[in-house]
């Protein structure tokens, strides 16, 4: 069975049961998935314009009435496809730990300061090449218990829209140099070194706006298609 | 501006527990919904449905930090996507929701039941809503389908044919007595696991 969208490609995302990441274990399917061909509800997918995202959704340190705390970053880069090929149009959603390491959500009660200045939510749409960028600040590490002494590497959680409904992509990006990689299940559970090291974002020097904010580039490659057959590959 | 060939795709990771105040906030954070459970526009036409459930995980206890998207053709069995060469939905009708699980694992979707859509070969598939399941624990979202037990047309569906009869069941939502609800619990693990799709 030929697949416009091959799923060899999915060999880099890591295996649903990672038992080192104990919550897999009761929620991983046991029997297996079964192959189906792509119709056209698979190959296709939500377009949405520009009232999805209003003007300064991409800037998290605008959203209320004072700066948030910490270090002011700018992340930005490109949604690509495998082939290399820019989204635009892309829905980019964000949303991270403050720069304390902890989320607004109410779940989150490890004992670290709220800030009154900061939700962590942002919303980006790509541009006609693919690009898209937000200002933030940089989230702190926080503990978890799913071991002693769990502690989750900074990152920011990133949902992105492709062009069909399986292009559909949720993941976290990772900051470069971080002490806490070789410690999580989370981050490891992409066995491919390779593969990791995507999800990891780049320092940026040459868009690090002076006297402001350091700049990471953070470039999300979504499933690509076959080549067609009229590409000389020759 | 050009890039180099990537070397593969972004790996997926989890949702995580957290992921509400940002993808399903519903009022509770300050912070909008860009997608909610009710896909209705005032403007679509069909036959308005909710379906519903309970997401189990495999203790079969329910799972309050999940998040279920859905995807579907409208009544005429069209796409609200100019890739969908055919034509498209005469209304503002979408065809995509999100909803986060509340405390007891239970979730919902007002929408329009979709129309018949034809599979590559031309085959029309029964009607049915593509659904994707993301939760903490899950480093990599699942997809699965919502078929309705009162479509004549599932018993020639060329994907449920690909399921085992004995697991066809976990794909096909039942009419409730308060019409016009729909039921599909979703068990992503244990005895009736739902069937999920390598897609």
């Amino acid at each position: 069975m030929t697949l416009l969208y091959p799923l060899q490609s999915l060999a880099a995302h890591p295996p649903r049961l990672s038992p080192g990441y104990r919550s897999t274990i009761k929620r991983a399917p046991q029997k297996p998935l079964i192959p189906i061909r792509q119709t056209l509800s698979e190959l296709t997918g939500p377009v949405y314009g520009h009232e999805t995202v209003r003007e300064n959704d991409n800037d998290l340190t605008i959203q209320h009435k004072g700066e948030p705390l910490g270090e002011r970053i700018i992340v930005h880069g490109h949604v690509l496809d495998e082939d290399g090929r820019g989204v635009p149009n892309a829905l980019v959603e964000l949303w991270q730990a403050n720069a304390c390491g902890r989320y607004v959500h109410v779940v989150d009660q490890h004992p670290a300061p709220l800030d009154p200045n900061f939700t962590g939510a942002g919303r980006a749409q790509t541009d006609a090449s693919g690009y898209y960028r937000f200002v933030t600040v940089k989230p702190g590490a926080y503990p978890w218990g799913n071991h002693h002494n769990a502690w989750r590497p900074a990152h920011i959680h990133f949902s992105v829209f492709g062009h069909t409904f399986i292009s559909r992509l949720v993941t976290q990006m990772y900051f470069p140099g971080d002490p806490l990689f070789p410690f999580d299940p989370i981050f490891n559970s992409v066995t491919d070194e390779k593969a990791r090291a995507r999800m990891i974002s780049s320092f940026d020097l040459e868009n690090t706006q002076p006297e402001w904010a350091l700049c990471y580039r953070f470039n999300i490659v979504l499933r690509g298609r076959n080549a067609t057959p009229m590409e000389n590959k020759s | 501006m050009s890039e180099q060939r990537p070397d593969g795709i972004t790996p997926s990771q989890t949702v995580g527990p957290y992921f509400k105040y940002g993808l399903t906030p519903n009022g509770e954070y300050a912070w909008n919904d860009a997608f909610t459970n009710n896909l209705i526009t005032p403007d679509v036409s069909g036959e308005r449905i909710r379906v519903e459930g309970i997401v189990y995980d495999g203790d079969g206890v329910p799972v309050p930090d999940c998040m279920l998207e859905i995807w579907q053709a409208d009544a005429q069995g069209r796409f609200s996507d100019p890739q969908d060469a055919r034509a498209l939905p005469n209304s503002s009708f979408k065809g995509f929701g999100r909803v986060g699980t509340d405390a007891k694992g239970g979730y919902c979707f007002d929408t329009i039941k979709p129309g018949p859509v034809p599979d590559p070969d031309g085959t029309p598939q029964a009607p049915h809503i593509l659904l994707a399941v993301y939760a903490r624990g899950m480093l990599l979202h699942l997809y699965t389908r919502i078929y309705f037990d009162d479509e004549a047309a599932n018993a020639a569906d060329p994907v449920l044919a690909l399921v085992p009869a004995d697991r066809r069941a976990t794909l096909i939502a039942r009419k409730a007595a308060s019409n016009p609800t729909y039921v599909l619990d979703i068990h992503l693990q244990g005895d009736n696991e739902t069937v999920f799709f390598d897609v």
